[in-house]
């Protein structure tokens, strides 16, 4: 009695939680139940949990509109070349001018042309919040799957290394570690990394953990397949609205932090991004001299990049977890490094 | 007692980890900063004070472990040596100079944005799908999606610059001399405000929604609905019986923030030429003073281990659970 119910709620869990390959689920199922024939009848398929979760985000309007903002501004960072052939940070312009018709967001106090240089920016931030986000997630699942599968040992190593990163202060921390590293895009794309991996790979641990413990995991082990191959093809597709959460959190993490390190001045200062234009507008004093124009675009993109993965994220939940749907209400923010903030 | 002695445990490796960190981060890292740092100030240093500080940044030919021995030593006995931007200063006293302005800045906007935050989750919760439930959500979401220090400096516009309610920058003016007069105090309050209120805008949303979560998991148990049934005011089933169990996460999140203040609050002290820890790390970052960046660092780390420490010790004395196990 007991085993079936078990059995059930691992089916209802796979489905919800919207997994990528139903061969391993079904699979573990039916070698975990002795008596198969009664949880499933044999005409009864699966539903696809894969193509559900992608028809639920098609159809559900915050994904839709977050995608639609990300679209825009990686058309934009994709065609700046096109747009602006030039170098954006060449002096087009006199200082400081407020929005025209020449130079649609005004110039800075060099003169440079703002549009060009907040479109050109989004092709760097886009790019290290992005890699940010695919690098510490992934780092994540290794960690957290790793911990989940293994046990014991690896888990006690790997859960403290996680702990510790969580609670040393980032923000100190990628000021320290920006500060001995010589300048450069890869020195903003690793330190991140290294600050912003431990917080996924805690959630992904405890999520991994809750599958480790069902039926059909254990049904993989026993039948003796790999580790590797269970870890990545039983337990990972069945946690991927989980991942795909954790990859939008770490790319917003990316995006915003790589800001603020720029901001600081101690990015890359030579390139062009959302976050260096804020620390040259900084630099050059447009706040006190009341050219907003220079200073409002960049935040905004910031703002509006972050905003379109949330919505998604939000969208993600509501799609996977239908407590959240019938309420209407977004769940709250993952707690995280905004803290640092 | 077992678990207190575990957390313990794991804080000093914590703090061991951040240790070996400064040891190794000057030691290993390409373009040697230290000799760098070294060129740019020879000329202001006494032959035996290079010499400590060579020492202390690993430009010695003593053998690695003995270094590190050496630097173990020193870090626990508080010997940070000098610093080199405010020579000859010791690191000690430089960051007690600022600790005290960071603790008031980053304490006062902590206290404000949780307990403003955890009201509102409260009412929210209770009045589920009302007014506050549905119109706040997603506009602090929205406001969350702003770089933190984008929104300071359009504050700083609005409010110093353009309608110039509050100063611009520093902890009180120039012109008046530190004094527990009114005075003083009050213009330090002035100088408090956009700081702390810009840091309570962005952190207040994350209060409000955990608590929200919390208290509608706790509106669903049993106890509830008997001290419905048994006629008590509403007001006082709210923070008597539902609240007051959904404090728990709310206190956990406190400990963590409480840690964050000392490092946490880095970018709005750059924004507002706060004189605090964070504003002179990065001042240390840029004038290469090695010295006291790793004493800032520290000092960060074990006032973030401390408040998580302290924590936990209240959570044994809040929680039977933790004490059972």
């Amino acid at each position: 009695m007991t085993s079936s119910i078990a059995t059930t709620a691992s089916t209802v869990s796979g489905e919800t939680l919207a997994g990528g390959t139903p061969p391993g689920t079904l699979a573990g199922n039916t070698a975990g139940t002795p008596d198969g024939g009664a949880g499933l009848p044999p005409g009864a398929s699966v539903r696809r949990p894969n193509r559900s979760l992608l028809h639920g985000l098609l159809t559900n309007k915050k994904a839709m509109t977050g995608a639609a903002i990300l679209f825009v501004f990686i058309a934009l960072a994709l065609l700046a070349p096109v747009l602006y052939p030039d170098n954006p940070s060449k002096i087009t312009g006199m200082a400081s001018q407020e929005p025209d018709a020449e130079f649609w967001l005004g110039t800075t106090a060099k003169g440079q042309d703002v549009l060009a240089l907040t479109i050109h920016g989004a092709r760097s931030s886009l790019f290290v919040g992005l890699t940010v986000g695919f690098a510490s997630t992934f780092i994540g699942i290794l960690v957290g799957l790793a911990s989940a599968y293994f046990g014991k040992f690896i888990d006690e190593a790997l859960s403290l290394t996680t702990n510790v990163f969580l609670l040393l202060p980032g923000l100190p921390l990628l000021v320290i570690l920006a500060a001995f590293l010589p300048p450069g895009l890869g020195t903003v794309i690793l330190v991140l990394v290294v600050t912003g991996w431990a917080g996924s790979a805690r959630v992904l641990r405890s999520q991994a953990l809750s599958i480790r413990s069902k039926d059909f995991v254990a049904a993989a082990v026993v039948t003796g397949e790999r580790p590797l191959r269970i870890m990545f093809r039983e337990i990972l597709p069945n946690m991927a609205s989980i991942v795909m959460g954790t990859l939008l959190a770490c790319i917003i993490y990316g995006i915003g932090a790589q800001a603020g390190l720029e901001f600081l001045g101690l990015g890359d200062v030579s390139t062009v991004s959302w976050g260096n234009n804020l620390y040259w507008a900084g630099n050059e004093g447009a706040l006190l001299t009341g050219s907003w124009w220079v200073f409002v675009p960049s935040g905004l993109c910031i703002a509006l990049v972050a905003f379109s993965l949330s919505l998604v994220n939000y969208a993600v939940d509501e799609v996977t977890n239908p407590r959240l749907r019938k309420i209407r209400k977004p769940k709250p923010a993952k707690p995280g490094k905004r803290a640092s903030a | 007692m077992r678990f207190i002695l575990r957390r313990l445990g794991f804080y000093l490796i914590a703090f061991w980890v951040s240790i070996t960190l400064n040891f190794l981060l000057p030691r290993f890292m390409p373009g040697d900063p230290v000799s760098r740092m070294f060129a740019r100030t020879q000329d202001r240093m006494q032959p035996e004070q290079i010499e400590a500080l060579r020492k202390l940044l690993g430009v010695d030919d003593r053998p690695i472990w003995e270094q590190y021995v050496g630097y173990m030593h020193n870090m626990v006995t508080g010997q940070m040596g000098v610093s080199i931007s405010r020579f000859p200063t010791p690191v000690t006293e430089v960051i007690a100079s600022q600790v005290g302005w960071t603790l008031l800045l980053g304490g006062t906007a902590l206290v404000i944005a949780a307990v403003v935050g955890n009201l509102l989750g409260i009412l929210a919760a209770w009045r589920r799908g009302g007014a506050i439930d549905s119109a706040l959500p997603p506009f602090l979401i929205f406001i969350g999606s702003f770089p933190y220090f984008w929104l300071a400096m359009g504050a700083l516009y609005l409010f110093g610059v353009t309608l110039g309610w509050f100063p611009i920058r520093h902890a009180f003016s120039d012109t008046i001399e530190p004094s527990f007069s009114w005075e003083f105090m009050s213009d330090v309050g002035m100088h408090l405000v956009l700081p702390a209120l810009t840091i309570v805008l962005v952190s207040v949303g994350g209060w409000m929604l955990g608590m929200r979560n919390t208290m509608i998991a706790t509106n669903a148990e049993d106890y509830i609905t008997m001290a419905e049934a048994k006629g008590l005011r509403p007001g006082r089933i709210m923070f008597r019986y539902a609240a007051r169990n959904a404090m728990l996460p709310s206190v956990t999140s406190f400990g963590m923030s409480l840690g964050f203040v000392v490092g946490g609050a880095l970018l709005t002290e750059v924004v507002f030429a706060y004189p605090g820890v964070g504003y002179q790390l990065l001042n240390a970052v840029q004038g290469l003073d090695y010295p006291l960046m790793q004493g800032l660092f520290l000092t960060i780390t074990a006032a973030v281990l401390l408040a998580n420490f302290l924590v936990d010790i209240l959570y044994v004395r809040l929680d039977p659970r933790v004490r059972a196990n």
